[in-house]
C-alpha cells in the first residue's frame, strides 16, 4: 500500500481534447492565404510577393518588437504573420515595399499590441493597417496597375523606391473595375472579374480562386460560415434592390465579384477577434458589413468600401454581442 | 408566417426530437472494454469506506474499531434526510475509523476494514422483500438503509429521487443507459448482461412513484444493450435508441431527446413529472429486494492506453485503486494520468491510495495530459465553445467575467446554469480550462453572496 506509485499528473477536467490549437488554425488559414498569393503571382507578377512579405515583416517585427522577452513568444502563434500577409494582399500590385512594411508594422502595433495582444483588439489589425497607409499615402495606394496574367518575373520600379523618395513611375494606371464603374459608368466583363483578368489589389481579383478557397476553408471550419454567407448576401440583396430601383447602379452579381468583397468575406469579415461570438450575432455583423459596403459603393465618394464597413461593423461588436447572446436552456 | 418561423426553428440541425442541439462528439474509446464481461474482483485485504461518498449529510459510524462485522452488515447510518448508510462490502474486522484520503483530494473520515480472508462472504444479512407488501415510506427508508445512491457518477442519495414530493406527481419514469463518457462502459455491460434487473428495478420505481410508462434512454452506439432490453421489457416500458453525442446523459439533455421538452431553468425532471435514474442504480434497487443485498459492491470500467488490461470489474466498494490497477495487469510506463469517472467529468487522482466510492463509474489510466498551463493561447474569441455548450451559454463571455472578478454578471449571464459537462474545453483550440473558469467563477459568486448576507 505504500509503494511508491508513478509520478502522476493532476489537472482539472475533461481530460480529452478535439485537438485543435490556435496556431494550428492560423497556420491553416495561412496556407488558404498563401494560394490567394500564388494567384496574385500569376495575375500580377513576382512583386505581388514581395509586397506581401515586405508586410508580413513589418507586422511580425512589430509584433516582436511588442513582445519581446515574453515566454513563449506569441509569435509562436503565428497570428501576427496571418495578419501581416492578409495586409499584403490589400495592397495594390506597385505599392512601394517600404510602405507595405510600415503598413504591417502600424497594424500590429496600433491595432493589436496596444489592445494588449491576441485576441483583445476590438479592430482588425490588417485593416488598421491598411486604413493607416490610405490615410498616409493616397496616391500609392490607389495607383493599380494591369494585370499581367502569366508574366510572374514582373516587379514594378515603384516598388522598389527607397522610404520617403519619390520612386520611377513605370505605371500604366488601370482602373480598377469599380472606379471604372464609378467614375466612368463602364462597367466590367463578369468573365473578366470571375477569373481574375483585372486590375486591383493583389488578393482581390479572381472571384473563381476566392470561392474556392473559401469554401473549402467553410468545410474545413476555419471560420463561422455564417459570416461571409450573411455578407455576401446582404451585399446581393441591397445592391439587387438598388439595381431595380435604378437599372444604372451594378447589379448584384458585379457587386459580388469586384472589388475586395469576396477576399474580405473570406479573410476578414471572419476574423474570429474581431466579429461577434454569438451566432446570431454573426449574421447580424455579416449583414451590417454588406450594407455598408453597397452603401458606400453606392452613394459614397470612393469606389470600394469594403475595409470601412468591416472597421466600422468591428466597432459595434461588443454592442452586437451584448443583445445576441444565447438564450440559455431551460429559458426558452 | 408563423408556420413558416416554425418550421425553421425545427430545421436547425440537431434541433429535433430524438436529440438535442449543440454537444460534441469526442472520441468513444469504448472498444476497449466495450466487449468483455464483468468480471469480480476477488477481496483486497483491506477496505476503505470514507462516510462521505454521495451528495448530502455524511453517514455515522456505527461500529467501533475492533468489531467483527459480516458482508452486507450495516457499518454507519444515514447523517440525514439527504444521507445513506453505508455497509461492509466483505466480512471482517474494523481496524480505524480515521481520515483518509478521499478522491476528492482531501482527508475524509472513513471506516477502514480488515477483510477475513477465511470467511465465506455470502451476505449473511440478505432479507428480500416483496416490494409491493411495503408502504411508500417504508420503501423509502428501506432504500436509504441499503445505502443506495445514483451510480452514474453524482451519487445522489436514491429514495429521495424515490419520494414524490407532495403535490407533485409523476407521469413517467426516464432511464438513464446512454452513457455518453468516452472509455465508459460500466452501464453498457450491466444492461447488456443484467437487462432483467435493470427492467425489473424500473418496475419497482415504477410502481412506487406511481408512473405507467418508463422509457430507458440509450446511445446507438451500444445495440446490443438495446436488444438485451428490449429483449425482457414489458408492455409500458420503452427502450429508446438515442443518438451519439455528449453529452447525452446529462438528465436535462436526457429529456429533451426523449420529449423534446426542456426542463425549466433551475428546475428538476419532476418540474417535468418525470423521475430519472441511471440503470445500474436499478439494477442495485432490484438486488435490493430480490436479494437483499445492500450496495457494497458496483461494476466499474477500467480503461484507457496506460492500463495494461482494460476491464469491467464488479469491485466491493472501498478497494483501492492500485489494487484495482494491479487487478488489471498494472500501468503501463506510459501512464501520465489517473483518472476516477469519465474523462469529460472525472477527477484526477495524485495518489492511487484512494478507494472506489458508491459513485465512481470508471478508472481512466491515461497517457498524456491534455490541458496544461504551458499550451494555453489567448482566447481568440472563436465562439467555438457558443456552439458547443449544451446549455447554451457563452464560456467565451462567462470566462472574462470570472477573470475580472466580476460576480453580479455572473449571475445575470447565467453561470449557475452551467453542468460543467466540459464541452466548451474540449473544443476549445486555444486549450483554455474553461469549465475550471466555471468552477472559479461559482466559487466566487458564492463568496459574494455570503459576503452581502
Amino acid at each position: 500500500m505504500t509503494e511508491k506509485g508513478p509520478e502522476l499528473v493532476v489537472s482539472s477536467p475533461p481530460f480529452v481534447r478535439s485537438g485543435l490549437s490556435t496556431p494550428h488554425v492560423m497556420r491553416e488559414v495561412i496556407l488558404c492565404a498563401l494560394l490567394v498569393v500564388a494567384g496574385a503571382v500569376w495575375t500580377f507578377g513576382i512583386g505581388a510577393l514581395l509586397t506581401v512579405a515586405a508586410a508580413t515583416a513589418g507586422a511580425v517585427f512589430a509584433e516582436w518588437l511588442a513582445t519581446r522577452g515574453r515566454k513563449p513568444s506569441p509569435l509562436t502563434d503565428w497570428s501576427a504573420a496571418l495578419t501581416g500577409i492578409l495586409l499584403g494582399l490589400t495592397l495594390p500590385p506597385t505599392m512601394p515595399l517600404w510602405m507595405a512594411f510600415l503598413g504591417g508594422a502600424v497594424g500590429i502595433g496600433l491595432g493589436k499590441s496596444i489592445w494588449g495582444g491576441l485576441g483583445q483588439n476590438l479592430f482588425n489589425p490588417a485593416l488598421v493597417g491598411r486604413a493607416f497607409l490610405q490615410a498616409a499615402f493616397p496616391t500609392a495606394i490607389t495607383t493599380w496597375a494591369p494585370p499581367v496574367n502569366g508574366a510572374i518575373w514582373t516587379v514594378w520600379q515603384s516598388q522598389l523606391a527607397l522610404p520617403f523618395m519619390r520612386g520611377e513611375v513605370d505605371v500604366m494606371s488601370g482602373a480598377t473595375p469599380l472606379g471604372a464603374m464609378k467614375f466612368q459608368a463602364q462597367p466590367t466583363g463578369l468573365e473578366d472579374l470571375f477569373l481574375g483578368n483585372v486590375s486591383g489589389s493583389l488578393g482581390e481579383t479572381s472571384a473563381a480562386l476566392l470561392l474556392a478557397i473559401g469554401l473549402w476553408m467553410a468545410v474545413r471550419r476555419l471560420y463561422d460560415w455564417r459570416l461571409p454567407l450573411a455578407t455576401l448576401l446582404s451585399v446581393a440583396l441591397l445592391s439587387g434592390l438598388l439595381h431595380l430601383a435604378n437599372p444604372a447602379w451594378p447589379g448584384p452579381l458585379f457587386e459580388l465579384l469586384s472589388g475586395g468583397l469576396l477576399f474580405a468575406a473570406v479573410f476578414m469579415v471572419t476574423d474570429p477577434v474581431t466579429s461577434p461570438t454569438t451566432p446570431r450575432g454573426a449574421w447580424i455583423f455579416g449583414a451590417g458589413v454588406g450594407a455598408l459596403v453597397v452603401l458606400i459603393r453606392t452613394f459614397g465618394g470612393l469606389p470600394e468600401g469594403v475595409m470601412y464597413a468591416i472597421l466600422l461593423m468591428n466597432a459595434l461588436v461588443p454592442h452586437i454581442e451584448r443583445f445576441t447572446q444565447p438564450k440559455p436552456f431551460g429559458a426558452r | 408566417m408563423t408556420r413558416t418561423f416554425a418550421s425553421l426553428r425545427h430545421w436547425r440541425r440537431d434541433d429535433r426530437p430524438g436529440s438535442f442541439a449543440h454537444g460534441i462528439h469526442p472520441p468513444e474509446h469504448k472498444e476497449l472494454t466495450a466487449h468483455r464481461p464483468i468480471e469480480r474482483m476477488p477481496f483486497v485485504d483491506a477496505l476503505v469506506l470514507p462516510l462521505s461518498q454521495h451528495i448530502g449529510a455524511p453517514s455515522r459510524a456505527v461500529v467501533t474499531v475492533g468489531d467483527r462485522v459480516e458482508r452486507g452488515q450495516l457499518v454507519a447510518e444515514p447523517g440525514g434526510y439527504v444521507s445513506v448508510a453505508l455497509h461492509a462490502p466483505a466480512t471482517g474486522t474494523i481496524a480505524a475509523i480515521e481520515r483518509r484520503l478521499h478522491p476528492n483530494g482531501q482527508l475524509m473520515d472513513a471506516i477502514v476494514l480488515h477483510v477475513d480472508s477465511w470467511a465465506t462472504q455470502r451476505v449473511l444479512a440478505a432479507d428480500p422483500v416483496d416490494p409491493a407488501t411495503l408502504t411508500e415510506d417504508q420503501l423509502v427508508e428501506r432504500i436509504q438503509r441499503a445505502g443506495l445512491v445514483g451510480l452514474g457518477g453524482a451519487a445522489f442519495p436514491s429514495h429521495v429521487k424515490v419520494k414524490v414530493p407532495e403535490g407533485k406527481r409523476v407521469r413517467a419514469v426516464v432511464i438513464n443507459g446512454a452513457e455518453c463518457e468516452p472509455y465508459l462502459t460500466c452501464d453498457h455491460r450491466v444492461m447488456v448482461e443484467r437487462a432483467a434487473e435493470v427492467i425489473r428495478g424500473t418496475l419497482i420505481l415504477m410502481d412506487n412513484v406511481g408512473a405507467r410508462r418508463a422509457y430507458i434512454g440509450v446511445e446507438l452506439n451500444k445495440p446490443d444493450a438495446i436488444a438485451a432490453l428490449e429483449r425482457v421489457a414489458p408492455p409500458g416500458v420503452e427502450v429508446l435508441g438515442l443518438p451519439v453525442k455528449y453529452p447525452q446523459g446529462a438528465e436535462k439533455h436526457l429529456i429533451k431527446a426523449i420529449f423534446d421538452r426542456e426542463i425549466p431553468r433551475g428546475g428538476l425532471p419532476i418540474d417535468l413529472e418525470l423521475v430519472v435514474n441511471n440503470v445500474g442504480t436499478m439494477a442495485a434497487l432490484a438486488d435490493l429486494f430480490d436479494r437483499g443485498q445492500p450496495l457494497i459492491e458496483r461494476v466499474i470500467t477500467v480503461s484507457g492506453p496506460a492500463i495494461r488490461h482494460p476491464k469491467n470489474l464488479l469491485v466491493p466498494i472501498g478497494t483501492s485503486l492500485s489494487a484495482v490497477i494491479a487487478h488489471c495487469g498494472g500501468l503501463l510506463p506510459t501512464v501520465k494520468q489517473v483518472v476516477l469517472g469519465g474523462p469529460m467529468m472525472g477527477q484526477a487522482q495524485k495518489s492511487l491510495d484512494v478507494p472506489v466510492l458508491k459513485g465512481t463509474s470508471g478508472v481512466l489510466c491515461l497517457d498524456r495530459v491534455e490541458i496544461t498551463a504551458r499550451r494555453e493561447h489567448p482566447c481568440i474569441r472563436c465562439g467555438r465553445c457558443v456552439e458547443a455548450c449544451p446549455m447554451f451559454l457563452n464560456p467565451a463571455r462567462l470566462s472574462r467575467l470570472v477573470r475580472y472578478e466580476r460576480a453580479a454578471d455572473l449571475v445575470a449571464s447565467n453561470l449557475r446554469a452551467c453542468i460543467e459537462c466540459g464541452s466548451c474545453s474540449f473544443v476549445c483550440p486555444s486549450g483554455i480550462p474553461v469549465v475550471q473558469y466555471m468552477r472559479m467563477g461559482k466559487a466566487m459568486v458564492r463568496a459574494a453572496e455570503k459576503a452581502a448576507s
